[in-house]
């Protein structure tokens, strides 16, 4: 019986952000330390020219200016640390380090640097069409599906393809990638019902609240960063990379992160100027802030998509078949493979009987892209949930039924390979919500108008994996019979680095009050974790961390067995000791058990760590030998299929016809987590990710004029985060826990769908609001929604992007 | 692009007279710069596109603050007195409620906290181009951004382009035009008074200001006559947001209804052209009607007559339309 899994707790960090004791990467401060900054490009694409420091150099307190051709440079299509040739505006050229911020921008003021202006485009079709602007020298498309170095090519469709679809259905040219399952053609032959339907899903920004700042200096050989990220171990590979040092020679801080979603899950190039600006500076402190408006420049994005989808539906409901392409806006650098997830997310959430799916990722002069929440999934959901209730609309099927009918079980299958998933409760989901929600009444009414405002109530669903494997784990039990869980797992905001080491206590049935979590630094001595990003670490940290606890059990009762006699099997733990099971009597305390293991040394206090974890959980290991009774772990637990999380949402609304403004009046979220470890942090995931739903379906986008390629809403009041008031006092969340299989506690990740989830309902809704128009665009503003009510056409043409 | 978020040096001057500011303000001209609540100023020397060499804050300066009531019935209200307190003030909301109502939909708690009546009304304009810091007319350049067949024009305007197509993004400015207000102006030759509908200025009068201020003048107070006093009113705001945004249209409406006739309406939208306008065609077909639904719609369809679209913003003209209609319906 779980004494920790399931209840609240108060995390560790917790009361240094409500005090504001706690560091975020500018916080740090160290002597003597200075300020750098960044100059950016004002061009969307261009190359370097000349650069004239001479002026601001000249300046007193001005110390020295970092180029491109003093740091690594990174293999295109990678973002550069600093560049010669910018892809868009906001691009960093140069830094400038100076006494004061205030000085380093004066100084930057007066660089000359002469820019040749080049092709560019905000508008991958424009790529696309024959003689059509590259974005890159190299090439204008880009395979940039995890696994392998991103593939650069150029890519022009015909202009038949162009005229064969007609200037507002997308074009489906040669794709980058493709699979298929299942007889498409055959099956749309017999659908009764067949959409065909193209759309636009916008880009947006991640708004992380703390911008990724970072401080650097180099002491006794070592570079030491404090810096912005999701992520802890995952992180140091790749910043050591960029700093241009060995792993061991770099100490890399992350205590607490102001958000990343997505945006600080790996290192950045950025985070290593002031480490290269300090080395160049012979090791003085470097502090570089960045700025929200900064942010917004360089601080990534989630991509956009062009896409078109053809869905034919048995007249019972069922979809039987799918064909989907998905043209994804990239920005200028490898960007991230959301184009791929937007088939896996269509295939596991209705198994549709066939389905083909093709897509490809176009590079423009845009901001640089990676993950945001739901990365593919949710950009998905945001235009097949309202699909889905237009084809329920068409058959006089319910919204809910329809779900019901395609939904999957725990034989869900995703994507082409038709991969199994470790654990699927969506449709149990779909029906607690449908309770709680009081769906049927409520939906009964759905549609009624009153005045000038229309109710309408709608569900909507969310996909994300839920989970990796293969990382290690290190618990440390020492003489003073404290718990100390190491994870390398990061501070993205969840608390989910302490929700998983509660797995630890749990195996080894210790009271959290004897628990301590080590995180945050590199000092602490920590294993190689996964990043925290992709809804993971409630699977693959719950798996480190119990493997890790595992080892150390067995090493206790090994002690045990050695002093007391017996063999290991004998013997039971409680109450923190390791005791006879028929003589509970005997036995040794923990304190006592990890004093003997220093005594023992060898594998049982770390001078030998395992043979099969990775170089850094190894050298952490090592470190600690001799501090306590070791237990540590590489995860070969048996994994057979995608660990997969589900979230159906339910909402209503209030539509007002005259204004096309939308009150959001009530939000349930379901969410399939598998066995709920922590209920508030979940209960904050169900309600932050739809809020944050709410922002990408109805308010949040990018605006480039096209023909400057500027962005045209770089701070957070032009690109319109939802704010309190534009969100329900009072949401609700709920779960199904039910324990995934494959999870040694039956715990997987969530973070993701429940995004994808509110994002989707809100948009189902307000199709339901005005009678079941569906937009095939996000996210839909008021001008759009009067538009529609008063019978005039919208102002951008179907496939156009990055318009207002 | 220009810098984003780092503020140059300039010299601070902090007056605690109307006198000292404006000989400060007259002595500095074009270089100078007069902050109250500094949520335009701010931005503007953040990203260093307006770089002035001197800087008065007016925000020691008491006799520019508070809400007097007038011997007339009517009220002034000093140019620093903050949002909050207009949104707040008893006799405001008894007597020209349009106007607290407006005051409450500007931005954000925060903001109304610290931003003055002054500052909203006279609030630059927030083109998205003009606030990049591109050389546009505005900026003394001579290309518009917005105005051509790509711009991203959205929030941009319906009427009175002329060169430059921004709007006015105020939210108390409609109201004062509604409750026939009259601003007070200082300057070296003494003080004066405008009609706020004439306060404001479009392009085609001087396309680098908003407001007929010139350089070393400064706005001292607004005076709402009694005309309007406890007069039926409306005000809405349509935004993406529900905070922290500027409004996409606006409407403020003031009405004498006898009976359930309208004896006398001032009818203003804001964000629809470079000034808040007034909206004199619709007073002109309510004014004598009995108020209905039939009236009402009459009512919105004159309201935009005349209105020329760019190319995205044509929502405005049913926006507007139905504010109107709200308007007279709902008042």
């Amino acid at each position: 019986m779980a004494e920790l899994l399931g209840k609240d707790f108060v995390p560790p960090d917790v009361y240094g952000k409500v005090t504001g004791k706690a560091k975020y990467a500018e916080d740090f401060r160290a002597d003597n330390m200075c300020f750098c900054r960044l100059l950016l490009s004002p061009m969307p694409h261009a190359r370097v020219r000349n650069i004239d420091v001479s002026e601001a150099l000249k300046m007193e307190g001005v110390l020295a200016v970092l180029t491109a051709d003093e740091v690594p440079a990174q293999p295109p299509p990678a973002e550069p640390i600093l560049t010669n040739e910018p892809l868009f505006v906001g691009a960093p050229i140069l830094a400038v380090a100076a006494e004061t911020e205030q000085l380093a921008q004066d100084a930057i003021d007066r660089i000359r640097i002469d820019l040749e202006e080049l092709p560019f485009t905000v508008d991958p079709l424009e790529s696309l069409y024959p003689g059509g602007p590259d974005a890159r020298s190299e090439g204008n498309v880009v395979d940039n599906r995890l696994g392998g170095p991103p593939q650069v090519k150029r890519v022009k469709w015909t202009a038949a393809d162009f005229a064969a679809a007609g200037e507002d259905k997308l074009p489906m040219g040669e794709p980058l990638a493709e699979w298929s399952y299942g007889d498409v053609e055959g099956n749309f032959a017999k659908a009764a019902l067949v959409l065909d339907e193209t759309f636009v899903t916008a880009g947006m920004s991640h708004h992380s609240m703390e911008p990724r700042s970072a401080m650097a200096y180099w002491q006794n050989g070592k570079c030491y960063v404090y810096g912005s990220s999701q992520s802890q171990s995952f992180v140091v590979p790749d910043l050591a990379n960029y700093i241009g040092i060995p792993v061991e020679d770099l100490v890399y801080v992350a205590e607490t992160c102001g958000g990343g979603f997505g945006s600080k899950g790996t290192a950045y190039p950025l985070m290593s100027i002031p480490a290269h600006m300090s080395r160049k500076l012979n090791g003085r402190p470097v502090m570089m802030r960045i700025s929200r408006a900064e942010e917004f420049y360089l601080g990534y994005a989630r991509s956009g998509f062009q896409g078109r989808i053809k869905m034919g539906f048995s007249a019972e409901g069922r979809l039987i078949a799918v064909d989907m392409y998905v043209v994804q806006e990239s920005g200028a650098t490898v960007g991230f493979p959301d184009w791929p997830s937007s088939g896996e997310t269509v295939s596991i959430l209705y198994q549709p009987e066939a389905m083909r799916w093709r897509g490809t990722s176009v590079f423009t002069n845009t901001v640089p892209r990676t993950a945001q929440r739901g990365p593919g999934h949710n950009q998905t959901v945001s235009i097949t949930e309202p699909l889905m209730d237009k084809a329920a609309r068409a058959l006089g099927i319910d919204p809910l039924e329809i779900r019901r009918i395609n939904s999957p079980d725990m034989n869900g299958r995703i994507g082409g390979e038709r991969t199994p998933v470790t654990s699927c409760y969506i449709r149990e989901a779909l029906e607690k919500g449908a309770q709680a929600f009081n769906y049927a009444e409520r939906k009964a009414r759905s549609g009624q108008r009153n005045g000038s405002k229309v109710r309408a109530v709608a569900v909507g669903q969310g996909f994300h994996p839920a989970g990796f494997f293969g990382f290690d784990g290190i618990v440390r039990i020492t003489p003073e019979g404290k718990l100390h869980i190491h994870t390398g797992v990061g501070n993205l905001g969840t608390y989910s680095h302490t929700g998983t080491a509660r797995i630890a206590a749990e195996v080894l049935k210790m009271s959290w009050e004897n628990c301590v979590v080590e995180r945050g630094d590199t000092r602490k001595h920590l294993p190689w974790n996964i990043g925290q990003f992709g809804s993971n670490t409630s699977f693959t940290m719950a798996r480190t961390n119990y493997v890790a606890a595992m080892d150390a059990l067995a090493k206790l009762k090994e002690i045990a067995a050695m002093d007391l006699g017996g063999s290991p099997d004998d013997y039971d733990i409680g109450d923190e000791r390791v005791f006879k099971k028929d003589d509970p009597s005997t036995g040794l305390t923990y304190a006592q058990a990890a004093q003997r293991a220093i005594e023992l040394g060898g594998r049982f206090d770390g001078h030998e760590p395992p043979g099969d974890v990775n170089p850094m959980t190894r050298a952490s290991v090592l470190a600690l030998a001799g501090t306590g009774l070791i237990g540590a772990a590489r995860d070969n637990l048996p994994v057979t299929g995608q660990p997969a999380a589900f979230t159906a949402g339910f909402i209503e609304i209030e539509l007002d016809v005259e204004t096309g403004k939308v009150e959001i009046l009530d939000y349930l979220g379901v969410a399939d987590c598998g066995t709920v470890i922590h209920p508030k942090g979940l209960a904050t995931q169900v309600k932050g990710g739809a809020v944050m739903g709410f922002g990408m379906a109805v308010l949040e986008r990018h605006i480039y004029d096209p023909q400057n390629g500027l962005p045209g809403n770089v701070g957070l009041y032009q690109a319109k985060p939802p704010s309190y008031l534009d969100v329900p006092s009072v949401m609700r969340a709920d779960a199904v826990d039910l324990p995934d299989p494959q999870s040694p506690l039956g715990t997987k990740g969530i973070g993701e769908p429940v995004m994808g989830a509110g994002s989707a309902a809100l948009l189902c809704a307000i199709s339901e609001a005005l009678g079941g128009h569906v937009f095939n665009r996000i996210p839909v503003t008021p001008d759009h929604i009067v538009n529609v009510l008063s019978g005039r056409g919208q102002s951008h043409r179907p496939l156009q992007v990055n318009t207002a | 692009m220009g810098t984003r978020d780092m503020m140059p040096s300039f010299e601070l001057y902090q007056p605690d007279t109307l006198e000292a500011a404006l000989d400060l303000l007259g002595r500095f001209g074009e270089d100078g710069w007069a902050l109250a609540g500094g949520n335009d100023s701010f931005d503007w020397f953040k990203d260093r596109v307006k770089r002035p060499r001197y800087v008065v804050d007016l925000t020691g300066i008491e006799a520019l603050k508070g809400i007097r009531e007038t011997a007339d019935g009517g009220v002034e209200i000093g140019a620093l007195t903050t949002l909050t307190e207009i949104e707040r003030s008893d006799v405001i909301r008894s007597r020209f409620g349009v106007l607290a109502e407006a005051a409450s939909k500007v931005a954000s708690p925060q903001i109304r906290n610290t931003g003055t009546i002054g500052g909203n009304l006279c609030q630059d304009a927030r083109c998205w181009y003009y606030r990049y810091g591109v050389h546009c007319y505005r900026a003394g350049g001579n290309t518009c951004y917005a105005d051509t067949p790509e711009g991203q024009n959205r929030e941009h305007c319906l009427w009175g382009a002329d060169r430059c197509v921004a709007v006015s993004p105020s939210d108390t400015a409609p109201a004062m035009v509604v409750l026939d207000a009259r601003m007070v102006v200082a300057g070296p030759n003494g003080e004066r008074e405008v009609p706020a509908e004439q306060f404001f200025i479009g392009p085609s009068i001087d396309i680098t200001r908003m407001t007929v201020l010139e350089p070393g003048e400064l706005l001292t107070a607004i005076r709402i006559p009694p005309s309007w006093a406890g007069a039926r009113f409306y005000f809405e705001k349509v935004a993406d947001r529900n905070v922290w945004d500027f409004p996409l249209v606006n409407i403020a409406a003031a009405m004498r209804v006898n009976g359930n006739v309208i004896e006398d309406a001032r009818f203003a939208a804001g964000a629809v052209q470079c000034t808040p306008r007034r909206l004199t065609v619709v007073e002109e077909v309510v004014r004598g009607q009995p108020r209905s639904e039939d009236l009402a719609r009459l009512a919105g369809q004159s309201a935009v007559r005349g209105a020329t679209p760019l190319n995205y913003n044509h929502f405005k003209i049913p926006l507007l339309q139905n504010l109107v209609m709200r308007a007279v319906r709902d008042a």
